[in-house]
């Protein structure tokens, strides 16, 4: 490395990222209300937002993954253009094109954006605030498989884990691999498997409890 | 709309390193480093004039680049098969 231009980004011992500082706290409010004050902003628009925020879920990924494992000619199609998989699935996908990762027995995928925290919010819902860490952020890229056992997954030494960084204005999905067990299930029972974190590729889809 | 792509997918790439000011989405740990491409993502505006206010810039292709885990980190302890995949816009990429 000692040939290489000085990195930019070697700030050295990293500060704590968490909570927003007191003054950033009040500097917020206080462009809020004057926002509203000014009449730039409609009072209950801020509202309005917070309420469509708070209302996105995965289970929209999970309704596109579980298709996935059913029909091979939507996955060819949902691999190649995960815009389009979603417009024939009626998922409002919103600004951010969408690229979807199968995981296959020798390939699994796992999710992260080291910049910021980036997250496929129309289909996986609000991002969990470990992803928005950035204890996440740095150790997923480096110690992939450590991290993985955090979250109780154990990848094999023969398979390659890869680490996706949505570095751009690409949002990233894992298709999971679809456990055994669940031939006799439907699309809709199959989508109930699926968790936020197996689409994120923290966790192994859990076949259904025996009957 | 068709891109033209300067790197084929299977090309060797080489990822720049810049000092930089401003908002850069080209993350630091893999400047320097030699990556595969792996697919053609499409184009897309520049971050970098995004962050200013430049909307209707042109656009520019951007690649899925893998890299071998244990070419970015000289102590990783898993497998010589893992790997990182990220996105990198075509200015950002030498041939390797």
């Amino acid at each position: 490395m000692s040939d290489q231009p000085h990195n930019p980004y070697d700030h050295g011992p990293d500060h704590h990222a968490g909570a927003p500082s007191v003054e950033n706290e009040i500097l917020e409010r206080a462009i809020r209300e004057l926002l509203v004050e000014k009449g730039v902003v409609a009072p209950d628009v801020i509202n309005k937002f917070i309420t469509i925020r708070e209302s996105f879920t995965h289970e929209p990924g999970a309704r596109l993954a579980a298709r996935m494992w059913v029909d091979p000619a939507f996955k060819a199609r949902a691999l190649e253009d995960g815009r389009a998989a979603c417009d024939e699935l009626g998922i409002n996908l919103g600004p951010f094109d969408l690229k979807v990762w199968e995981n296959t027995p020798r390939l699994h995928h796992v999710v992260v954006c080291t910049l910021c925290s980036c997250f496929a919010t129309t289909v996986l819902g609000n991002a969990p605030a470990w992803y928005k860490g950035r204890e996440y952020r740095s150790r997923v890229a480096q110690s992939p498989r450590a991290v993985l056992c955090e979250f109780g997954t154990a990848i094999a030494d023969d398979v390659e884990v890869r680490v996706v960084d949505s570095t751009a204005e690409i949002r990233n999905m894992v298709l999971p691999l679809r456990p055994a067990g669940t031939e006799h299930l439907d699309e809709a029972a199959l989508a109930r498997l699926i968790t936020q974190d197996n689409l994120i590729g923290v966790t192994l889809v859990q076949p259904p409890e025996q009957a | 709309m068709s891109v033209a792509y300067a790197f084929e997918v299977g090309a060797r790439v080489r990822i720049q390193t810049r000092e930089v000011t401003g908002h850069v989405r080209t993350p630091g740990y893999l400047m320097g480093k030699v990556g595969v491409v792996e697919r053609h993502q499409g184009a897309y505006r520049k971050p970098e004039e995004l962050a200013y206010g430049t909307y209707d810039g042109g656009t520019a292709p951007l690649y899925a680049v893998r890299f071998q885990q244990r070419d970015l980190w000289p102590d990783y302890d898993g497998p010589a098969q893992d790997t990182v995949l990220a996105d990198i816009f075509e200015y950002w990429m030498d041939p390797a």
